[in-house]
């Protein structure tokens, strides 16, 4: 039984020109240990979904959703004393702004010690120690020092570790880390990316990492879903996923990857926006900006094949394993290729 | 010393020398609004039957009317700095005395007020913000905007006339009933008459101060339920609140530990202000004492804002071209 099972997921806003959809019929399953990555552009519902299992989302959403189970519990049905039992101790999550992520009224000793206070107890001396122990294991120098600190004494790199420490200091099952490097340096990224993957192979944890670069995903996870407008277009296992995309926006994503474009003197990029509340497109969401779309993909929207595991939301899934061997456009240099060109012959070489 | 308390007093000495000009600016304008009224003081003092020419001139070089009014403004900045706003006109006796006399009172009476804005405010503002948009935000929200709204006097006069008047549960005016007499030490009636060891007396000073004190209260209670109502909306919106929540504490503690303690800031600040409004005797609150309201005719010879309109004891100074002591009032009243 996987950890995390959610199937039909779907989160809808009350906005003031009506309801939102902000993510539609997504499915997770994450197993014990397992390391997940949700990709997507800004807007597509990555963490949307997230905050939604975890019970984050402002009282303007409606969340639903078919399955929706932590460990054989299903969340929907769970009181919410029960919920807070899981959220934090046994499924915790981080967040993209670390900086403004700390209340910035306490310490980070307070800030620690109330997570284990709530879920573990045991008295204020055993605590303290724990707060040391976990400010020290996400690579925090001096600890003793740090403990007293309030959030704006530190780095945005610095608060990012304590909100790790923190998340981690109930052990538990599942860390969902949204978006975690996005508002850090550089250099601090692959640190911290470095100490999430470490903590996750220690404790045996699953993570869940929502990123929205590539190259991210490449280095640390098992599993890829990928995430357009709300809707998961493609789910498969990393290595297949980089050598054969399916949907024609992950290979669109992966295209723009600059170490896939070496040689050419322009980085491809994806035209346009994710659509929003008002300029949803009928048919396909992602026909206005994807090379090979048709009438069809415009008119019809398309629904997952029943045989595909990837679950590809597509018309015209790319490259599909039994037509390989078939000279489908996934196999050709798709960077370089200008949609004109490639994109008639789509319709042809579906099997 | 470290150099974080070094800061500090660098600080307050900054806005202690600030202070200067201000003062300057206020004594003047209290200054000149009272020697700019019409009518003479001395030829009013003598009343119907009139004065001689030479009784005239000795009055007014016994008060300094006959001096240029810069040596006039001078003169009156130098008894202010040594704590003498000189005599009233009228009675004869100090105008510091009056003014120290009522001033315990007027404090009484704003600290309970402040204290109602502030017990129930508060919590009103917070459970608006928790049932953002439901029936019980919009009461609150409403009642507020009904509350700073109200002209005092009449909402005054409202309570008196159905709380005193038809149901008979609270006293009219006074501080404290007839029955009781207590020797005034600090001037505070609730703390003198528990000096004394009276309960009863001292319940009959809370008595008698309830409904001052809601009247008082309503205005600054409104002020702060909707302050904090805001306030409380955006730290709710922060993304440490979203930690909060995140750890899995309850909801209880993520509101009042979270939220409320970020949310105070600025709500201390707005009850800061009501602090300063209320010590200084609002001219419209001092229209509830014309409308015979004694409590407050008690503590309100302070402010006479002569522009808009007065306090009672401000009010009667003028009428009576009381001119030193309405000055010292409107010194207090900036």
């Amino acid at each position: 039984m996987a950890l995390l099972d959610i199937a039909g997921l779907s989160v809808r806003f009350q906005t003031n020109s009506g309801l939102f959809t902000a993510v539609e019929n997504v499915d997770i399953q994450v197993d014990h240990g397992d390391v997940l990555s949700i990709v997507g552009e800004s807007g597509s519902g990555k963490s949307v979904s997230m905050l939604a299992t975890m019970g984050l989302l402002p009282w303007t959403a409606q969340v639903s959703a078919e399955r929706m189970a932590f460990d054989g519990q299903d969340l929907q049905q769970l009181g919410s004393r029960q919920r807070r039992r899981i959220v934090g101790g046994e499924m915790s999550m981080i967040f993209q702004e670390p900086m403004s992520s700390l209340n910035p009224c306490f310490t980070v000793g307070t800030q620690i010690d109330e997570m284990i206070k709530q879920h573990k107890g045991g008295s204020r001396r055993e605590r303290h120690e724990r707060a040391l122990e976990l400010l020290a294991q996400v690579g925090i120098p001096d600890p003793g020092r740090r403990i007293k600190a309030y959030p704006h004494q530190l780095s945005g790199g610095m608060s990012q570790r304590v909100m790790i420490a923190m998340a981690i200091s109930c052990d538990p099952r599942l860390l969902i880390a949204d978006e975690p490097t996005t508002a850090l340096d550089v250099t601090i990224q692959a640190q911290i990316l470095e100490l999430l993957l470490k903590l996750q192979e220690e404790k045996g944890m699953a993570l869940i990492l929502i990123t929205h670069d590539m190259g991210v995903v490449a280095e640390t996870a098992k599993q890829v879903i990928v995430q357009y407008a709300g809707r998961q277009v493609e789910q498969q296992e990393v290595k297949s996923l980089f050598a054969h995309p399916r949907h024609p926006y992950t290979e669109a994503l992966l295209s723009a990857l600059p170490e896939r474009a070496a040689g050419q003197t322009r980085l491809p990029t994806i035209p346009g926006v994710v659509p929003g509340q008002h300029d949803r497109p009928t048919g396909c969401l992602f026909n206005p900006r994807c090379r090979y779309a048709t009438d069809h993909c415009r008119e019809v929207e398309p629904v997952a094949a029943p045989d595909d595991p990837a679950r590809t939301l597509c018309h015209y899934p790319l490259g599909r394993p039994d037509a390989e061997a078939s000279a489908g456009p996934a196999s050709e240099p798709s960077p370089g290729v200008s949609p004109e060109t490639s994109s008639p012959s789509r319709p042809e070489v579906r099997p | 010393m470290t150099s974080q308390t070094l800061t500090m007093f660098k600080f307050i000495l900054v806005k202690l020398a600030q202070l200067v000009p201000t003062f300057i600016g206020v004594t003047i304008v209290a200054f000149a609004f009272i020697r700019l009224l019409p009518g003479d003081p001395i030829l009013l003092m003598a009343g119907e039957r009139g004065i001689s020419a030479e009784r005239y001139a000795q009055l007014q070089a016994q008060f300094g009317f006959d001096r240029p009014l810069p040596v006039q403004y001078w003169e009156f900045l130098k008894g202010l700095l040594h704590g003498d706003l000189g005599n009233s006109l009228v009675t004869h006796s100090p105008v510091v005395g009056e003014f120290f006399s009522r001033f315990p009172a007027t404090m009484e009476l704003s600290l309970f007020a402040l204290a109602f804005a502030v017990i129930i405010g508060l919590p009103a503002g917070v459970l608006a913000a928790i049932r953002r948009g439901k029936t019980l935000d919009h009461t609150v929200v409403g009642i507020s905007l009904t509350g700073y709204s109200m002209p005092i006097f009449w909402w005054g006069l409202l309570l008196i006339m159905f709380f005193s008047g038809t149901l008979g549960w609270t006293p009219v005016s006074g501080r404290i009933s007839f029955m009781y007499f207590i020797e005034p030490v600090t001037g505070f009636m609730t703390i003198d008459t528990l000096l004394a060891g009276d309960w009863g007396a001292f319940l009959s000073a809370l008595h008698h101060l309830i409904l001052p004190a809601i009247v008082l209260g309503t205005i600054p209670l409104a002020v702060i339920a909707r302050q904090t109502r805001s306030s409380m909306l955006e730290v709710l919106g922060e993304d440490y609140v979203r930690t909060a929540r995140a750890k899995g504490l309850s909801s209880y503690r993520v509101i009042m530990v979270h939220t409320l303690r970020n949310a105070l800031i600025s709500v201390v600040t707005v009850i800061g202000l009501q602090v300063g409004a209320a010590g200084r005797g609002d001219p419209d609150r001092d229209d509830l004492l014309v409308a015979g309201h004694r409590q407050v005719d008690d503590r309100c010879d302070l402010a006479a804002r002569l522009p808009l309109g007065a306090g009672r004891s401000g009010a009667d100074r003028v009428h009576r071209d009381d001119r030193q002591s309405a000055g010292g009032c409107g010194l207090w009243g900036h």
